[in-house]
């Protein structure tokens, strides 16, 4: 739980007792921990995350107003990440320690290594400030989000392009490559139509969860480009103790985390044909 | 020495070993094969011994480094296989060359339905539309015991229990009507009551096909049952070679009759199995002299000096032991 | 007087993982099986693959508890053993599995995977070794190489030392499953004979499996045929060799190279019926012989009623309606 009263700071420092009080118990935090649990819970339920304290309007308001920037920053990141990632890391495993898998492995071992916001600022001081390619701030238009989602996806590309290689290079040592090659087909038809097709089920799954983790890593990279977005509102709550805010962020982050877990074993299950039977 | 034309394929002293890093395996010494159409040469041998490396080179398939032809010769047909350019490769694999594996259910790819690793290789070689593959992949299912099947046709592999798998990859090794199938162990994986179907299909195909089957197996039993001639392959280098009937009833080299003797059945009940001490030498450790000597009940000295020569002891019957009279 | 093993109508049943129906893909791998082992004999099952060979044996050693039925070893009901007095009766019962790979740990020399059961019997430390190098001694490892690691040895040597630790128990009860099945065949001779020595010097009970009916056959005084979870013909080796009858255990025969003895087995079969021999028998429909379908004598009774094993002459049991009805 979070120390201080949010009474407190509501009323401020130098309150009389029988304001706080009544603060307290407008806000329901008079009552025993258990009931303002199960009151919460029970609240949850209709989508109501109550009222933001610092503003005064609907928390599930707020959260809406506010997301769809983020998930279109995250949807734009991860789309980047699987662009470079997916051809790359197939080239790689199919020419391996040619120029384009050496290239690769540079390119991973940086991304992995680089935070994403010093990225983020990097980008800024150089295609805002210095050429002014891109806006230095603001919202509304794709313009804005092209640099965020490449601070973000760069990094989340570096992971894909290893898995994506790993896992190519393990399905073309399978036995099922050998036949296929026995059937004299083209190396062309070996690599992207048997061995392909089976190595990119664990990226699918892989991609579908970092587009979750995107969500999360959204916050910093916000933070950087001044992205009126759900990190912000979340780090805004956090500093003003908005408890209704934060509760609702993290119940909502959570929901939307495990719905994307969700579609993906939908979309893995229809993408395997092991699975789909059961 | 006859120069023999009718020969299907012909292995002349082919000899590769694989190049690492712990020092070279010696996986082929020199071995002769030959098969012509309409016959099954079984290739008998235990792990290790070199069958799948012979059938990977009839192929094309050892890759090279690891691998290195040392030397000798492949000839198809009369023409030579080793050194052809890739494309070449690629037009006689699966088309005049196929070849079927062992474990059906890692040989298959489990994502592609049955039916699309069938088509694909009609649409490639003989250039069938969509319509004509399917119509001909029917058929082949019908030939190897599937009956005309869509199901099976638009099934996955996991879809189809071992046999039906190993029938499937049947279908699709001789769909482009081949003239030499190897067979490498198709039967080690499936069960014993499955075993003897897939061996009553590959007889059938000899006949009605004419083609030229090399049968890879380390059962004996099972090679008695389908072989027309057997060649004996240990750390190599083939030891014997004869027709079914010499090999089993006038066993010359102390290997195989050593392996025959080991096959526990019930009329041995009661008595110990002659087993064969020790254990197969591996390709970067192979003995000095005769291969086999550390474990021969007949060795003399010069057994592990001398590399004994493969004779021919009449009627196609030969073997490389010094003691053989 | 009881046999020094007896096995009383277990049952296996493995329940799938349906949603709100927990019976629904419910398979069950061993169906009222029951039988007996005398003490210092060898009793052989066959079966093909998937029939529930290896489901019984764990039931059997308790290692994964059968669903029903008992098992008495050394007149002692496993079943009303507690936990703890269960696990040190399990000494005296050990087993063997087919792939001597994955049944050493590759990071461990021989010497610490075979004391490691020994810890739990309390030896001290000189005990244990001398253990240790007796039972490699008797398997025809040298105690000298006991320093090394799975990995350097061939995969015959590997099953011996698996064999050596099961030994390491000092067991009287040793269940084999197909422990030859992945060696080659100059190697699993030997394995073979080791396993008949050890017998004869130690006085063992071995209950042997494999799909290959010629091994079974040498090694077992008697033999169970399994089908899809059943037993359908038990007996002697002599009975059952000379004079099979069941038609499964006919089919079996046909199946061994060069034995093709009854013409009638053989391609009566379709092909889809015949491809898909082990799989898993559904819990509902138990009222037909579980044979009926591949069956080349199979009549309208067959599916009507579900044969039990019964007796034709001697300990020779046969379950098939066709030829209880000869009798
Ligand atoms: N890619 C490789 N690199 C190094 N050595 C190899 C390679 N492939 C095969 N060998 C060696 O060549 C020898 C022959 O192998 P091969 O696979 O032909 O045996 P096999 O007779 O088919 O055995 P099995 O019955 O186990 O399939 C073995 O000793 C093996 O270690
Ligand atoms: N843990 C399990 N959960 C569900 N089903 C199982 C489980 N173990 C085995 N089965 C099923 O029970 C049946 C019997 O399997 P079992 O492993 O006992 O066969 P087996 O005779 O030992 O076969 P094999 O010769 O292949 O080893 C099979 O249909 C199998 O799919
Ligand atoms: S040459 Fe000598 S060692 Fe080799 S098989 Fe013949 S007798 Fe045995
Ligand atoms: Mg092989
Ligand atoms: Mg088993």
């Amino acid at each position: 739980m979070i120390p201080g009263d949010p009474a407190l700071t509501i009323a401020g420092v130098d309150a009389a007792e029988s304001d706080i009080q009544a603060i307290r118990a407008k806000l329901g935090t008079d009552k025993p921990m258990l009931n303002q649990y199960l009151e919460w819970i029970w609240d949850v339920f209709r989508f109501d995350f109550g009222t933001s304290l610092t503003s005064g309007r609907p928390v599930s308001d707020l959260i809406m107003e506010r997301f769809p920037l983020t998930l279109t920053l995250a949807v734009l990141g991860i789309l980047l990440s699987i662009v470079i990632a997916i051809p790359l890391g197939v080239i790689s495993a199919v020419r391996r320690w040619s120029f384009w898998d050496y290239l690769g492995m540079l390119f991973s071992q940086a991304g992995m290594a680089i935070p994403s916001f010093w990225l983020g600022i990097l980008l800024l001081m150089l295609l805002s400030i210095k050429y002014r390619v891109f806006p230095l701030f603001g919202s509304g238009s794709i313009n804005h989000l092209i640099l965020p989602s490449i601070s973000l996806g760069i990094a989340r590309a570096a992971v894909l392009l290893r898995l994506t290689r790993a896992s190519m290079v393990e399905e073309l040592s399978k036995e099922y490559v050998i036949t296929a090659r026995a059937k004299g087909l083209t190396e062309r038809m070996v690599n992207y139509k048997h061995a392909l097709r089976n190595a990119l089920l664990p990226v699918i799954t892989i991609a579908g969860i970092q587009l979750g983790y995107m969500l999360g890593g959204a916050i910093i990279i916000e933070q950087v480009f001044s992205l009126p977005g759900l990190g912000r509102l979340f780090l805004f709550a956090v500093y003003q103790r908005d408890f209704p805010l934060i509760q609702g962020g993290v119940v909502f982050v959570a929901f939307v985390f495990s719905f994307i877990n969700f579609a993906v074993d939908i979309l893995y299950s229809v993408l395997n044909p092991k699975i789909r039977i059961s | 020495m006859t120069v023999s034309n009718n020969n299907l394929l012909e292995i002349k002293n082919l000899d590769i070993s694989f190049i690492q890093a712990r020092g070279a395996a010696h996986a082929l010494r020199g071995i002769d094969l030959t098969i012509s159409s309409g016959e099954i040469l079984a290739l008998v041998g235990e792990s290790g011994s070199g069958k799948t490396v012979t059938s990977m080179s009839i192929m094309g398939l050892v890759p090279t480094p690891p691998a290195r032809v040392n030397a000798g010769s492949l000839l198809f047909k009369g023409e030579e296989l080793i050194g052809r350019p890739h494309a070449e490769m690629r037009k006689i694999r699966g088309n005049e060359i196929a070849m079927v594996f062992q474990e059906p259910a890692k040989y298959l790819n489990p994502s592609l339905k049955i039916g699309e690793q069938i088509t694909e290789m009609l649409i490639l070689h003989l250039g069938m539309s969509k319509r004509q593959a399917v119509e001909k992949s029917l058929e082949f299912l019908d030939v190897v015991g599937l009956g005309k099947s869509r199901r099976v046709l638009n099934a996955y592999p996991h879809e189809l229990s071992g046999g039906m798998k190993q029938r499937a990859m049947i279908a699709m090794a001789i769909c482009c009507n081949p003239s030499l199938l190897l067979a490498d162990e198709p039967t080690t994986a499936l069960d014993v009551t499955l075993q003897l179907q897939i061996l009553k299909l590959i007889r059938s195909l000899k006949a009605t096909f004419s083609m030229g089957i090399l049968f890879i197996s380390h059962n004996l039993g099972i090679v008695r049952e389908i072989a027309d001639r057997v060649s004996v392959i240990y750390a190599g280098k083939i030891v014997e070679s004869a027709s079914n009937k010499a090999l089993f009833e006038n066993t010359l080299h102390p290997y195989t009759s050593a392996l025959l003797q080991s096959i526990p059945d019930a009329k041995k009940r009661g008595h110990r199995l002659r087993a064969i001490p020790g254990s197969v030498p591996d390709a970067e450790n192979i003995p000095q002299g005769c291969s086999f000597h550390p474990r021969c009940a007949l060795a003399s000295d010069r057994c592990s000096q001398e590399i004994p020569m493969t004779k021919d002891y009449g009627n196609g019957h030969s073997a490389a032991c010094h003691m053989v009279q | 007087m009881n046999r020094f093993v007896e096995i009383v109508n277990l049952e296996k049943t493995y329940y799938g993982h349906g949603f709100f129906k927990r019976s629904k893909n419910a398979v069950k791998a061993v169906d009222r099986v029951s039988f007996g082992i005398e003490k210092k004999s060898v009793y052989g099952l066959v079966g093909e693959s998937g029939c529930g060979k290896t489901s019984l044996v764990r039931s059997v050693l308790y290692l994964d508890p059968p669903t029903d039925g008992e098992v008495w070893v050394d007149n002692t009901l496993l079943g009303g053993l507690k936990a703890t007095e269960l696990r040190s009766f399990r000494r005296r019962m050990q087993i063997v599995f087919q792939d001597p790979n994955s049944a050493l740990n590759p990071k461990m020399n021989i010497q610490d995977s075979l004391e490691e059961g020994l810890f739990n019997r309390g030896l001290d430390n000189s005990r244990r070794k001398e253990l240790v190098t007796r039972m490699l001694d008797l398997v025809g490892i040298s105690p000298s190489h006991s320093t090394r690691y799975p990995h350097e040895f061939s995969g015959g040597q590997k099953q011996r030392i698996v064999i050596a630790r099961a030994l390491c128990m000092e067991p009287d009860f040793l269940v084999l499953d197909e422990p030859v099945s992945n060696l080659d065949v100059s190697i699993q001779a030997q394995i073979i004979n080791l396993l008949q020595d050890l017998k004869s010097e130690l006085g063992l009970t071995y209950l042997f499996i494999s799909h290959d009916l010629n091994l079974v056959a040498y090694l077992s005084d008697q033999i169970a045929v399994m089908y899809k979870g059943r037993l359908v013909e038990t007996g002697s080796t002599d009975e059952i060799m000379g004079h099979p009858m069941h038609p499964y255990t006919l089919k079996l025969f046909s199946s061994i190279p060069g034995m093709q003895t009854t013409p009638a087995a053989d391609d009566f079969t379709a092909p889809e019926a015949a491809a898909s021999g082990g799989d898993k028998k559904p819990l509902e429909g138990a009222n037909v012989c579980s044979y009926c379908d591949p069956c080349p004598m199979a009549g309208q009774e067959c599916r009507g009623q579900e044969p039990q094993l019964e007796t034709i002459d001697g300990s020779h049991k046969v379950a098939c309606l066709k030829l209880a009805n000869h009798n």
